[in-house]
């Protein structure tokens, strides 16, 4: 079978606008701080991008119900699906 | 003590683990060290109903037993074995209603070290508020424990608690999940190796990114088994993760309902406010000035009073108690240290009054958000803010304030860069010279001695700003980043947990730095009143000797002969002996000792020269006027002069003269290359500047 994603630009948490929601897909287990996946950082869960600091990072999203902020290089290791 | 129930708090941060602390204890509660370590140990005692009483220890805030932080490791050690002094008979953990799920997974952890734990729902008097609706009895079947609905802020469910302490041995103890269901053939091997011993215990020792110290011997073995952070313990960790998560989530669809449309969203509008791109920098910029404002125009009320107090002490017991070395010492070492120490309290206080209420209201989290890419170009943290605003009143809170930094670089610069951001001992140094030697006039309608003040605190920021960006191109990074800030909800700080925080942090200055600015007074002291030749011995009968003294009157001749004194004893040989290092910097042996007395600390700079010029008393006009006068005897100009003057600021600027940030630094780092690295560089680069300057002006 032909995997046709790798073609397109796979979504990550960076590519959400504010008040965008996505659903959490891959990301490299070991580049993630445990802590952000024990907040809910994992596969399927929702992740809301809230609001962006000045100079657009870091970002406040919210993870399966938790409020918490990351800075852009985290988040675009954390590849996503939106939600519409 | 007998046998006492012992039980430890443990929870997520921002849960209000503390105020159930100062609830359950009152004003029964210590705050100690963990001993090698300054991680903050509280403890204390709390009156069950039954009559009994039960020893209550909380633990630092933390998301789970994965330690990635010291708070966190010691968590985690206290809780592995029986025979650690602080191993709970029962653990208390302390969730909040909003994050319940979240907190959760830290209780199926404890629940699986088969150490009987309650659960305890804090901020449920904020439910109906939020619209979460909350099956307790549902709960407490799925977990297995005991569910107790509390408010710290309404004090609501304490006595409930209470009840749950005493009867805690009812407590069923059987774990929430099974690692070894995670991969049969790894946690096969893991029990192969340790066949004595509990297998989740053994996983938390294998897995941790740290390495733990205060385990025993056995366990130690675990925690090496394998190399840390390697791809198989992350992708099993986070298997672990998600089997907690579907855990949790197979009863609490159902036990714990939101209803959103009942939600009133402060959160949000407030956000929007405090961390816009324009308004929210100038709300922090508005909160700095009001900071400010209280830390030295509201705190010079409480330090004038506590200096004239220890003056009149001193005074007092020279003037009372018999003459001797005793008094002497008490009056001219040991009381001067003392109230060397306490007159930063106030400042100290404000400086924690603030910051409290900053953590408690859920702001600090907003600031680390707006400061995170401006601070990151110069290899610091969003984190640093605070530990930076912290040094304008001493570093040593300071560099304490750095623990939360996860990210070990970023942590490391903002430790060496704090001190130089001038904190409150540089002041008084700053204003007498800046009284010496420059004009009190206006320029464009602002006060050039004002000015130089200003100067000087844009010179020490600067100065930590632009070392960290050095600093960020030559330390190697050790890890990825690890940055991630929970944003709490808005809270109206809790009056009680803000007044706790400020005595304790408080008095623990008091106790770090006053140990070792009274200890470096005494030896001051004893330099300074001891000598070996007879220029000491008999400068007396010397200095009236002495032809052009004769016209002397009896005060002037006592002045005189303290003055000689001074000179001939080992702090006067110190003094001189320094003379050539220092003569290019335009000091002379007078300005030395006070250099090599500031190194304990240095608003000691002013006792000293006061001593030096043999006034009697503190008082700043007097010795001001004697060092306006004082002449160079090589220059034969003033000594207290301009070009003098200007680098005597650049030098105290930059120049680490602070032995408590140095133990401190020590501390916190593990090692004595750091400080030692601080000091030199520091040091050196302070001398250099101010020969330079000295050099340019002259």
């Amino acid at each position: 079978m032909i995997d046709l994603t790798i073609s397109t630009i796979q979504e990550t948490i960076n590519s959400l606008r504010p008040g965008e929601k996505g659903i959490i897909g891959n990301f490299a287990v070991e580049k993630i701080p445990l802590k952000l996946q024990e907040m809910g950082c994992l596969p399927g869960n929702e992740v809301q991008l809230i609001q962006l600091a000045p100079f657009r990072d870091p970002l406040f999203l919210n993870i399966n119900g938790n409020n918490l902020a990351i800075r852009r290089e985290t988040a675009d290791l954390i590849e996503i699906t939106k939600v519409l | 003590m007998g046998k006492q129930l012992k039980v430890s708090l443990i929870g997520n941060p921002n849960t209000g683990k503390t105020s159930l602390f100062n609830l359950l204890t009152g004003l029964n509660q210590q705050v100690g060290n963990y001993p090698g370590i300054t991680v903050e140990k509280k403890e204390g005692t709390c009156r069950l109903p039954g009559g009994g009483k039960a020893h209550i220890l909380d633990l630092p805030g933390t998301y789970s037993l994965n330690a990635s932080s010291a708070d966190e490791q010691l968590v985690v050690e206290s809780l592995l074995r029986k025979e650690q002094p602080d191993f709970p008979d029962l653990a208390v953990v302390v969730a909040d209603v909003e994050n319940l799920k979240r907190n959760l997974i830290l209780f199926t952890q404890i629940k699986d070290l088969k150490i009987p734990a309650i659960l305890v729902i804090n901020m449920a008097d904020q439910m109906e508020r939020r619209g979460i609706s909350l099956d307790v009895e549902l709960l407490e079947k799925k977990l297995n424990t005991r569910v107790v609905l509390m408010s710290a802020r309404k004090k609501t469910g304490i006595d409930e608690l209470k009840k749950q302490i005493e009867d805690y041995q009812q407590l069923p103890v059987s774990p929430c999940l099974s690692v070894s269901e995670l991969d049969a053939t790894y946690f096969e091997r893991l029990q192969k190796a340790f066949p004595e011993e509990d297998l989740y215990r053994l996983w938390l020792c294998v897995s941790q990114d740290v390495a733990l110290k205060k385990i025993d011997e056995s366990l130690l073995k675990a925690n090496e088994y394998s190399e840390r952070n390697t791809p198989e313990i992350k992708r099993l960790q986070q298997k672990e993760t998600i089997a907690r998560y579907l855990y949790i989530n197979r009863f609490l669809n159902n036990a714990y309902q939101v209803d959103r449309t009942k939600a009133t969203d402060w959160r949000s509008v407030l956000d929007r406010i405090l961390t816009h791109r324009i308004g929210g920098y100038a709300i922090f910029f508005l909160i700095m000035l009001l900071m400010f404002q209280a830390i030295y125009n509201w705190s010079s009320i409480p330090m004038d009073f506590i200096d004239q107090s220890f003056a009149h002490l001193s005074e007092w017991t020279n003037n009372h108690l018999p003459e001797g070395p005793f008094t002497s010492l008490l009056a001219e070492g040991i009381l001067p240290g003392i109230g060397g120490v306490v007159i930063f309290v106030p400042q100290i206080a404000f400086l924690f009054l603030f910051i409290s209420l900053l953590e408690e209201s859920g702001y600090m989290s907003r600031i680390v958000f707006l400061m995170d890419r401006l601070m990151r170009r110069f290899g610091l943290s969003g984190k640093s803010v605070v530990p930076l605003i912290s040094g304008t009143a001493c570093a040593i809170p300071a560099v304490m304030a750095t623990r939360n930094i996860e990210n070990w670089k970023e942590r490391m610069i903002t430790i060496l860069v704090t001190p130089f951001i001038t904190c409150s001992a540089r002041l008084p140094v700053y204003l007498i010279i800046i009284a010496l030697v420059i004009p009190d006039q206006t320029f464009v309608g602002f006060n050039l001695q004002g000015l130089t003040l200003m100067g000087l605190y844009v010179l020490g920021f600067g100065m930590a700003v632009l070392s960290a960006f050095v600093l960020d191109k030559i330390i190697k990074n050790k890890a990825h980043t690890t940055f991630v800030v929970e944003m709490p909800a808005y809270k109206v700080p809790m009056a009680k947990n803000v007044l706790y925080t400020v005595l304790e942090k408080t008095k623990s200055f008091v106790l770090v730095a006053g140990k070792i600015i009274l200890a470096i007074s005494i030896v001051l002291w004893f330099l300074a009143s001891n000598g070996y030749s007879d220029d000491f011995y008999q400068a007396e009968e010397i200095v009236r000797a002495q032809p052009e003294n004769t016209m002397l009157s009896e005060q002037e001749m006592q002045t005189a002969v303290a003055s000689y004194q001074l000179q001939h004893s080992y702090i006067g040989i110190i003094g001189h002996a320094i003379e050539p290092v220092i003569r290019p910097l335009g000091y002379d042996w007078k300005i030395g000792i006070a250099l090599v007395t500031s190194f304990a600390a240095r608003e000691v700079f002013v006792g000293t020269l006061a001593t030096i010029y043999s006034v009697g008393s503190e008082e700043e006009e007097t010795i001001k006027e004697r060092m306006s006068s004082d002449v160079n005897i090589r220059t034969g100009k003033k000594l207290f002069d301009f070009p003098t003057g200007i680098s005597l600021l650049l030098f105290y600027a930059f120049a680490l003269q602070c032995m408590s940030t140095l133990a401190i630094v020590k501390k916190e780092t593990n090692s004595w290359k750091w400080p030692f690295i601080q000091l030199v560089l520091m040091s050196g680069f302070a001398y250099l500047v101010a020969l330079g300057a000295y050099q340019v002006l002259t």
